[in-house]
């Protein structure tokens, strides 16, 4: 149970990091990425905050085995840079630039009452589990073949 | 290019960029998981046994924030000028193209850059430069 509530205040602390960095506003993220426009530099900031805060961590991270209480310790151990990871990352941010909403914010929004914020995140969920259920079927398919 | 002093808020995206720094440093030093939204959130859709509450409370978390925000600091700010069918739209990119690239703008972004992964850093050009291709297509072109 301690658990549980540390992970709402975990998440807690994220949320408002986001409105306090801008990012749950579309409209000030959209000034970020119109870099042929009046561009708002801000968002830069962001990532710097939380990378100067981050490095320490996860370099403490990497030397560890287990958390500070002894729990396992789930660092990714992927290091393929392949199609996947690129058309991914491609097609998540043409839908980023298309309306100013990656997920975090969203949902963060959402908690605030924004109806399309609401449709967003509810689409993205689809947009999951689709793609999820594609993948089961081409992963039961191709074991099917061998 | 010119600079929208206007909306130039380098202070306060610092201090914000902070918090996500320490909740991603508590994550991964007291749970040892990488906070990354789109797959905590993609890990809710068909949850294994034991792996759903911690998720479950962590959006919960994020869910409230605006709450305490609007408590200590007042209504927070959004302008969305998309209409529905491209948010919709937007989001269904968001949701498979998150999956299929194993991560977004905190996991890959902010865990990933920081634990020196040359994969996140990969990824994370990816999503940035397709960011500002397509505001630059919707506000440059097609405007």
């Amino acid at each position: 149970m301690q658990h549980r509530i540390a992970e709402f205040f975990v998440g807690l602390l994220f949320g408002v990091g986001l409105i306090v960095a801008g990012m749950t506003d579309p409209s000030k993220v959209l000034g970020f990425l119109d870099l042929a426009g009046n561009w708002d530099p801000s968002l830069a900031f962001v990532m710097g905050g939380g990378i100067l805060v981050g490095l320490g961590a996860f370099a403490t991270a990497k030397k560890r085995t287990t958390t500070f209480f002894g729990g396992a310790m789930h660092l990714p151990t992927s290091t393929d840079i392949d199609k996947r990871l690129i058309g991914g990352g491609l097609l998540f941010g043409a839908g980023w630039g298309l309306a100013g909403f990656c997920p975090g914010p969203a949902i963060v929004s959402l908690g605030a009452g924004q109806p399309k914020a609401a449709a967003f995140v509810a689409a993205m969920l689809v947009g999951m589990a689709v793609f999820e259920t594609i993948e089961r079927i081409q992963a039961r398919k191709s074991a099917g073949a061998h | 290019m010119t600079i929208d002093w206007n909306h130039f808020t380098p202070w306060a995206s610092l201090a914000g960029g902070i918090l996500l720094g320490l909740a991603s440093a508590i994550f991964i030093l007291v749970n040892g998981r990488i906070l990354g939204i789109s797959g905590i959130v993609g890990g809710l859709l068909r949850p294994k046994a034991g792996d759903a509450g911690w998720r479950i409370s962590f959006v919960l978390g994020m869910l409230a924030a605006p709450l305490l925000y609007v408590l200590v600091a007042g209504p927070v700010p959004a302008t969305i000028d998309a209409g529905w069918g491209t948010v919709v739209l937007a989001g269904l990119m968001v949701g498979v193209g998150t999956r299929y690239g194993s991560g977004c703008t905190s996991g890959h972004g902010v865990c990933g850059l920081s634990r020196l992964s040359p994969r996140s850093l990969a990824a994370t050009l990816a999503f940035m430069g397709a960011g500002f291709a397509m505001v630059f297509v919707m506000r440059h072109i097609l405007a």
